[in-house]
């Protein structure tokens, strides 16, 4: 009789059927098509910020000025060669005919293998893996501009996924911020009430009443100019997540402040546990499926201002790539009419933002019981 | 109705004294001054820099002291002198804030026209083809960045010339028009920003009347109006609609600081002379007084704002009564 020696798991025997929040949650997510489609599209594109080294084939800031605004090659790349016969895929080289105009030539006499896993530029990957192998690329001294180059020669398609890095990433990092931020404020306000509550909320109402973009530049100035990139990254982090913990905070307060009348936590309260146990134990968990929709929603709000701030040039600098600074290049009438790829980082933000809106939307959905009726 | 007006007018003061010793804390603790651009330059004279610093005591980094010295004239109404354009900040901010008013408000109404019969005919046609094309079209406002909407806008009027491509009028003809053709050149030139702000600012409202909606036409009262033999979209119209639209009114009051966010970068690629152009190169000259005045009247604007939303929905709504 095995079923009754000790060495039986009890809870094997009587686990019950059905399952968890968890699980149920993530089944009314994946019946949503549309917050699917943004989970996907993310992953797609936080993979590619993260091998951005690997999959572009120059570095963010490998100028070739013979060739500024040198137009997209993507529908350029030849697969058939002048006899019509199936070849390696191919570019031709081209020649500026005029600088002032940025205009080119192409030189059919000159092909260049399209070639895979060629060494380039050295990068890194998540600052660990060092390596000079890119995905694909073409002899020296051709280049590929999938995307097209910029008015220094930089290879577009390279410097959007380099962009990603930092925009992409902006949004992660600030909601840990923010949500840590919200979570001790709120939880605390909630809990304790009286007046902690009071002053909290205070600074909650301050902030919420600020001019949005207005006080975000006031806070950048703050810090002054002739920082470096990274330096400049931290601070727009924590610029915004500064703004931001403001709604998380209140959110959280409001959920806080029905959940200690319940019974568990009275009961917790009654065994004599300390408060941080309780808040941090019993309270908080109970909140987590509203703090992951409220944060996946607010991730949109660091990207675009990441984008706001290196648009209007107090972000981050060239020669470093992000979404918002390579638009300012396309600033111009005369650029965008003669060189719209320019505006190809605009495509991925709208892409990102899009996705993000769209997976914090199906969240919000799984999260709320009453849709499930 | 006031002591309802001002009490709120009151409690605007703390919050104003509170946001204006920010600004000016954060402006006072940043490294430089506006001085010392003109440090550079050899023609200005040590004794003006000097006598600028003294009257305007930029020598002093006492964050308090420094605030005094500007709310003090200021509680009197004397805002100050710009430092770079030399007049006084109300001036410059005038004719700013006008235009700023102009292009925020048509884009308000904007977004109104068109939110309100969108999120009804979603709410309708809930689930349905209508809906989800509607449904897509928020998302659409609600995800394009107004950096990158502005741009293409550009691109577009820079293509087919049909509309300027940014400013607020024909400068070289501006002076030989008529009342009317300005009146009309201003209008043209408006069209492509206010389609941007318009377009962001609407998601929001289309999709709160979507789920307003949807709670209107469960109503019993839309069942009595379709017992009495009404037909289907004069009861929508007529009884869910002007139901619906009380919540959008709060959330008009809430979403006046996007709005003004917003049309900062709107301003900024179309080159709108409006307040945000302004503040953005007040800012970067440091050019403190005009800061500051603007702050002001960036969180005046808000709470008129929330104000004005609150009166108008005590108006509409028989159910709320402002004491």
């Amino acid at each position: 009789m095995i079923a009754v020696s000790g060495k039986t798991e009890p809870s094997a025997l009587v686990r019950p059927v059905g399952r968890t929040p968890s699980q149920l949650f993530w089944r009314r997510l994946k019946r949503n098509r549309t917050a699917m489609v943004g989970l996907y599209v993310l992953a797609f594109l936080y993979s590619a910020a993260l091998f951005a080294g690997f999959l572009a084939p120059y570095s963010y800031d490998d100028a070739v000025t013979e060739l500024s605004f040198h137009p997209p090659m993507l529908t350029a790349v030849k697969l058939f060669d002048e006899q019509g016969r199936l070849s390696r895929p191919f570019v031709y080289g081209a020649t500026q005919t005029d600088p002032q105009l940025a205009t080119y030539q192409v030189d059919t006499s000159r092909k260049y293998d399209v070639r895979f896993f060629v060494r380039g530029d050295s990068y890194h990957i998540l600052w660990i893996v060092k390596s000079n192998i890119h995905l694909f690329g073409v002899d020296a001294p051709a280049r590929i501009f999938l995307f097209g180059a910029d008015k220094f020669g930089q290879d577009v398609f390279s410097r959007i996924l380099y962009g990603a890095q930092i925009s992409l990433s902006i949004g992660i990092v600030g909601i840990v911020i923010s949500t840590i931020i919200g979570l001790l404020v709120g939880g605390a306000a909630g809990y304790f009430g009286g007046a902690v509550d009071f002053l909290s909320m205070r600074a909650v109402e301050v902030l919420l009443a600020l001019p949005g973009l207005y006080f975000i530049l006031i806070l950048r100035q703050l810090f002054g100019s002739g920082l470096s990139s990274t330096q400049i990254y931290i601070i727009i982090v924590i610029i915004l997540a500064f703004i931001a913990w403001a709604t998380e905070a209140r959110v959280i307060r409001g959920l806080v402040l029905s959940l200690k009348e319940n019974d568990y936590v009275i009961a917790a309260r009654a065994l004599g546990f300390s408060h941080w146990r309780i808040i941090s134990r019993h309270i908080l968990p109970n909140t987590m499926s509203f703090v992951i929709v409220t944060a996946t929603l607010s991730v949109p709000f660091y990207i675009l201002g990441e984008v706001a701030l290196s648009f209007l040039g107090v972000g981050i600098q060239e020669p470093e790539a992000s979404w918002g600074n390579m638009l300012t290049a396309a600033q111009t009438p005369r650029v965008l009419r003669d060189f719209p790829w320019m505006l190809l980082p605009g495509v991925f933000i709208f892409i990102a933002v899009m996705a993000w809106n769209f997976l914090g939307d199906g969240l919000r959905d799984a999260a709320d019981p009453r849709t499930l009726g | 109705m006031r002591t309802f007006l001002i009490r709120r007018l009151l409690t605007a003061i703390p919050l104003i004294i509170v946001v204006s010793f920010i600004t000016k804390a954060l402006l006072v603790m940043s490294p430089g001054n506006y001085l010392d651009n003109l440090r550079l330059n050899p023609t200005i004279s040590r004794d003006y820099l000097a006598s600028m610093e003294r009257i305007y005591h930029l020598d002093s980094s006492n964050v308090f002291e420094r605030y005094w010295y500007w709310l003090w004239p200021a509680l009197r109404g004397d805002f100050g002198y710009s430092f770079t354009k030399t007049m006084p900040v109300w001036t410059l901010i005038g004719e700013r804030v006008l235009n700023t008013l102009l292009l925020t408000g048509s884009a308000l109404i904007f977004s109104w026209v068109l939110a309100i019969p969108l999120g009804a005919i979603a709410a309708v046609y809930r689930n349905r083809w209508p809906d989800k094309v509607i449904g897509l079209f928020s998302f659409f406002g609600l995800s394009i960045p107004s950096v990158f909407f502005s741009l293409l806008m550009v691109l577009f009027a820079a293509k087919t010339g049909l509309f300027p491509a940014g400013g607020i009028h024909n400068q070289p003809l501006w002076t030989s028009m008529t009342g009317w053709e300005k009146f009309t050149d201003t209008l043209w030139h408006l069209v492509l920003p206010m389609i941007v702000l318009g377009t962001i600012g609407m998601a929001q409202y289309v999709r709160q009347m979507r789920s307003e909606m949807i709670e209107t036409l469960s109503q019993d009262y839309i069942r009595t109006a379709r017992a009495k033999g009404l037909s289907h979209w004069r009861v929508v119209w007529k009884h869910a609609v002007g139901n619906a639209i009380n919540p959008l009114v709060t959330l008009f009051g809430l979403s006046l600081s996007t709005l003004l966010s917003g049309a900062l970068l709107t301003e900024f690629v179309f080159g709108w002379p409006g307040l945000g152009l302004l503040t953005f190169d007040a800012l970067s000259a440091k050019d403190e007084p005009l800061v500051m005045a603007s702050v002001v009247l960036l969180v005046v604007m808000l709470v008129l704002g929330s104000l004005i939303a609150d009166l108008l929905l005590a108006a509409i709504d028989p159910r709320i009564r402002v004491e």
